[in-house]
């Protein structure tokens, strides 16, 4: 094993990317396995096993680097909420840590405890409920980190794949917004204008809103002429099929979540009224998903990786689940009295099993190498470009790799010369001979060929 | 199926806000495996009348389209863009704009995708495609990352994938440097030879196109449009590039439409004499200038027109502005290392470059609006623009940016003229007279989005303007303009630098230095690598030389403008038993010169 980077995939397996489906199901399961805890050493442990997947199985796109924003959010999360406990909060406990005084309230907003003496033990259960909120929010980011989330979207079922391409171009035109506005406010400058706020506002949205229309509409122009939309032709049946399923299964799902959420209503209006909604819509987007006649291009497979990246995701849920089942105060924060948080062995077990994509998954496979940077002048006349001879001819006849010195150059693309293998000197003989009067001028050319 | 692939019958377009038909009664026809090249100028509808044939108009524009088009047997009134999507490939102007994934692999994929094609059929064409362009060591590269020519090529490449039978492009180089448009072009020849494909490509470069072009479709402004085989088209158009122009002005007939043909031709005004009154800037003269790297004046302007300094140029001569070590970094990325540049009042000085060289971020970093990280700008009168407020910063350094549009905001062109006034604190009606001297008859009423290309462009100069800065700097002016147009702004840069202003402008097109400027720096990955006359920097590089330079080199011309004067000087001087004088004469009045051989000959007879 040669570093985290470095580790090589179950069997040494050739590197690709992992489904980015099978990293979302992986963390997802993760954060849901967290939701039920506040022991802040399953949170922790549960933290650094997507630390870890994430530092272990991470790609080359910009996405990948995503993750650091997701912790600093959680940071952020776990201080405002000791701050929102502190100014607000309910302190329960006996240890005072920071005598405050409590502000009186009216009577109509009794319950509210505005600052008041802070105290250890409801402190303590403050933060850690934070710190809940920030590692399944960590989950969410180390998805984002291993998936690029475009490709998730590329693998939507046909026929949501239009959709999929709107989000896509959006994402796309998000920075090209960021660079019109600063664009714009930089022509602002050169016009003498540097006033800011409200008053600048439509200065710079004006133009800003103009572009991107204009860029939208170009876009949109573009996406149509390259078969954006086409529709294969179905059977009127087919059409009626896929409103019925569509729409049948989104009305059964509604009745069916009533059913499973409300205890007065008859069992069967509840699981299987919803299993037959879901159902009914998944047939619906399969029905219409025929109708487009899109396909992707290097579909990402699903194999044995991506079944064992679920496999381990599933593992810390049901180590979870198990847990609450048994012995449900482990995973707690025990604030009553204030103690050491005990040790669920089976949840943090589990745990550990959602961190070994982290081992067995092949590696990410590595950016491809960019060509050769350009040249100093042109690219047009690197020897390794393809190019027509005929233009390349007619535009410069001889040209020479731009290495050679000016002058050589300034002989050589001369129309007037007949082959590059012609010296110079034979090019000013040759005109000479052909033209009296250009003495003077074939001078010049011997002079030049000589230096 | 046989017969043509693209077809308009009696097409007429009207949009609904405007007062008059864009295409008016079009018949147009392009075989199957021909290359059709549209021209007209900017704003004749040139863009409607491809979109026609993509089903863009009117099934995404909006407007009446009466008549028919049929693209390969398809009725483009039953057929949306979408439904011809395997049949037509349509490439436009900024591929950037047209992307709709990140990495080029996915882009080429892309097209296929929506087909439908299968897995493997796709992961072959897209190999394919990588290798027919070249482009196979960026399969991974995310499309943002890539220079402009190699993003044209995928965009290229990703209609390629789906092997259409027709390709529309609608100025495929506009946004490039000679090199990427060079290397576009080549892409598109090499469609039509290789691959049998009908290409339909509107293209301001037309010299590089036009010489394989099978049918040229001309726009008139008025709507009006017709089609002819190159040549004849050449001969009317209103439009056409140096090599057209010069073979107009001597007579040629067929008129040539390559350099290489022109040449061939040209021998006669090749052969003229280098007399030192005719041609004040000959061979031994670069030779010394070269050596002594004394700047020379430029000499295609005629001496009378140019201010006393420029004879009697030296060191003395005072600076409008000098820049000293100028550094700028964009995060990691060296745009401009360490630049040392003084500039001249009453010079125009062209900043030329790749894209990406730099040059955007040097006139940025001057003006004092832009990054700096290192170095010093001083403007006449030892003053730092990047200490100055923006508002007194204009008062010194007025600077154009890329996208001038971005510099307007209010609803109408007088509004935007008066609050140019206020902010520079001028009299009223300053702003305004500077828009009626550089494009006159602009409405007041008119929005600034309504108006064309070059009417913006001389709004936001006049914007500029109206804070008399004595060094004004142009990025990317040309962009979108014609030769109609590049004339007016050449000849709107001649009358500021004849007040002495100092004048830079950052371009790609190598005709418009040739004829506009004094000067020319090249940048190269932020440096600085060639720094001399246009004459000097312009026909010593390959990708720089203009047409009319290439045409009838070794002699010293580099427009249309000195071959006239020249072959004018001769006329006078020379005695006409000098047989080259009469050929040259001869090719001028229209009489085709059998010399046109003599190149040949010449290459033939050497030992």
């Amino acid at each position: 094993m040669n570093g985290l980077g470095g580790v090589n995939g179950l069997g040494g397996a050739v590197p690709r990317s992992v489904h980015p489906a099978a990293w979302w199901l992986w963390a997802i399961a993760l954060a849901v396995a967290v939701s039920r805890v506040t022991n802040p050493f399953v949170l922790l442990t549960a933290l650094g096993v997507a630390a870890l997947v994430v530092v272990a199985r991470r790609g080359s796109s910009p996405w990948a680097r995503s993750f650091r924003l997701y912790l600093w959010l959680g940071a952020f999360i776990v201080a405002v909420r000791a701050v929102l406990h502190i100014v607000a909060g309910l302190k329960t406990g006996e240890t005072v840590i920071l005598p405050l005084p409590e502000v009186a309230l009216p009577s109509w907003a009794s319950g509210i405890n505005l600052l008041g003496d802070v105290r250890l033990e409801g402190f303590v259960a403050a933060v850690c409920e934070g710190l809940r909120l920030a590692v399944m929010i960590a989950c969410i980011g180390a998805a984002n980190a291993l998936a690029n989330p475009k490709r998730l979207l590329r693998s939507l079922p046909g026929a949501l794949s239009e959709v999929g391409s709107a989000i896509v171009v959006t994402i796309t035109v998000a920075p090209q917004l960021a660079d019109s506005v600063q664009r714009v406010m930089r022509a602002r400058a050169l016009r003498g204008e540097s006033a800011r706020g409200i008053r600048a506002l439509p200065r710079v949205a004006l133009p800003v809103l103009e572009d991107t229309l204009d860029r939208s509409i170009m876009l949109a122009a573009a996406m149509d002429s390259r078969g954006y939309g086409r529709r294969r032709v179905l059977s009127p049946a087919v059409r009626v099929l896929t409103a019925v399923c569509t729409l049948g299964g989104l009305l059964l799902s509604a009745i069916g979540i009533y059913g499973v959420l409300d205890a007065t209503t008859p069992g069967w209006l509840g699981a299987p009224a919803l299993t037959a909604g879901v159902g009914m819509s998944l047939l619906g987007i399969w029905l219409g998903g025929r109708a487009n006649a899109r396909t992707t291009y290097r579909r990402d497979p699903w194999g044995a990786p991506e079944w064992v990246t679920v496999a381990c995701g599933t593992a810390a849920v049901v180590g979870v689940q198990l847990t609450l089942r048994g012995d449900a105060a482990s995973l707690g924060m025990p604030v009553a009295p204030l103690a050491v948080p005990a040790l669920p062995l089976l949840a943090l077990g589990g745990l550990l099993v959602a961190g070994l994509p982290a081992f067995v998954t092949p590696e990410p496979p590595r950016p491809a190498p960019r060509g050769p940077a350009s040249p100093l002048i042109a690219d047009s006349v690197r020897p390794d470009t393809p190019r027509t001879p005929l233009i390349a001819q007619t535009s410069h006849p001889n040209a020479p790799s731009f290495r050679t010195s000016p002058r050589l150059i300034a002989q050589t693309s001369h129309p007037n010369a007949p082959s590059s293998r012609t010296s110079p000197r034979l090019i000013a003989q040759s005109s000479h001979r052909r033209v009296r009067s250009m003495r003077n001028k074939s001078q010049a050319w011997a002079v030049e060929g000589e230096s | 199926m046989t017969g043509p692939a693209v077809v308009l019958d009696r097409v007429s377009v009207h949009f609904d806000d405007a007062d008059a038909p864009v295409l008016r009664d079009v018949s147009v026809h392009v075989e199957e495996g021909e290359l059709a090249l549209v021209v007209g100028r900017t704003g004749s509808g040139k863009s409607t009348l491809l979109g026609t044939m993509t089903g863009i108009v009117p099934h995404f524009t909006g407007g009446t389209l009466s008549g028919r088009v049929l693209v390969h047997g398809r009725d483009t009134r039953e057929h949306r863009p979408r439904d011809l999507a395997d049949l037509v490939g349509v490439v436009g102007q900024d591929p950037l704009a047209g992307f709709v994934t990140d990495t080029v692999e996915e882009e080429l994929a892309y097209g296929m995708e929506q087909l439908g094609l299968s897995a493997a059929t796709m992961r072959k064409r897209v190999e394919e495609t990588l290798d027919l362009l070249g482009i196979a060591d960026l399969r991974g590269a995310a499309l943002r990352e890539l220079s402009g020519g190699q993003q044209q090529r995928v965009a290229i490449g990703s209609v390629l994938t789906t092997h259409p039978k027709v390709i529309v492009l609608d100025e495929p180089t506009s946004a490039l440097d000679p090199t990427g448009a060079e290397d576009v072009l080549a892409t598109i020849t090499r469609l039509v030879h290789d691959l049998a494909v009908t290409v339909v490509v509107a293209e301001h470069r037309m010299e590089r196109v036009l010489q394989y072009a099978d049918t040229v479709i001309h726009v008139g402004t008025d709507g009006l449009v017709s089609q002819a085989d190159p040549a004849t088209a050449m001969a009317t158009s209103t439009v056409a590039p140096p090599v057209v122009q010069l073979g107009r002005w001597a007579g040629w007939s067929p008129l040539p439409l390559s350099v290489r043909d022109a040449r061939r031709r040209a021998a006669s005004l090749r052969g003229l004499p280098h007399t030192s009154e005719s041609l004040p800037h000959n061979h031994l003269d670069r030779l010394d200038a070269a050596r002594s790297e004394a700047a020379r004046p430029r000499a295609t302007r005629s001496e009378a027109a140019r201010p006393a300094w420029r004879t009697a140029r030296n060191a003395t001569e005072q600076s409008a502005l000098v820049a000293t070590d100028v550094a700028v970094t964009h995060g990691h990325v060296v745009a401009v290392a360490g630049v040392d540049l003084t500039l001249h009042p009453g010079e125009i000085t062209a900043l030329m470059g790749r894209n990406g060289a730099g040059k955007s971020s040097l006139l940025w970093a001057l003006q004092g609006s832009g990054p700096m990280r290192s170095g010093s700008v001083r403007v006449t009168g030892d003053i730092d623009p990047r200490r100055l407020d923006a508002g007194q910063r204009r008062r010194h350094v007025g600077l154009v940016p890329q996208s001038a549009a971005d510099l307007l905001y209010l609803d109408s062109v007088v509004a935007e003229c008066r609050q140019a006034d206020r902010e520079s604190g001028r009299p009223a009606g300053t702003s305004r007279a500077l828009l009626d001297r550089l494009a006159p008859g602009i409405p007041d009423d008119r929005h600034p989005r309504d108006l064309s290309e070059g009417q913006r462009l001389a709004l936001v100069l006049a914007v500029q303007l109206t804070a008399d800065p004595p060094v004004l700097l142009l990025d990317e002016p040309t962009r979108g303009l014609d030769y109609a147009g590049k004339a007016a702004l050449r000849q709107a840069l001649r009358a500021l630098s004849d007040d002495g202003r100092c004048v830079v402008v950052s371009t790609h097109d190598v005709e418009f230095v040739a004829e506009t400027a004094d000067r020319v720096v090249v940048m190269a990955a932020g440096d600085v690598v060639a720094d001399g006359t246009t004459r000097e920097v312009v026909v010593a590089s390959p990708a720089f030389a203009p047409q009319i330079s290439k045409i009838t080199s070794p002699q010293p011309w580099l427009t249309l403008d000195d071959v006239r004067a020249a072959v004018a000087d001769t006329d006078g001087v020379v005695g006409t038993t000098d047989t080259d004088t009469v050929v040259a004469t001869a090719g001028r009045d229209g009489l085709v010169g059998t010399a046109g051989r003599d190149g040949v000959d010449a290459g033939e007879d050497r030992p």
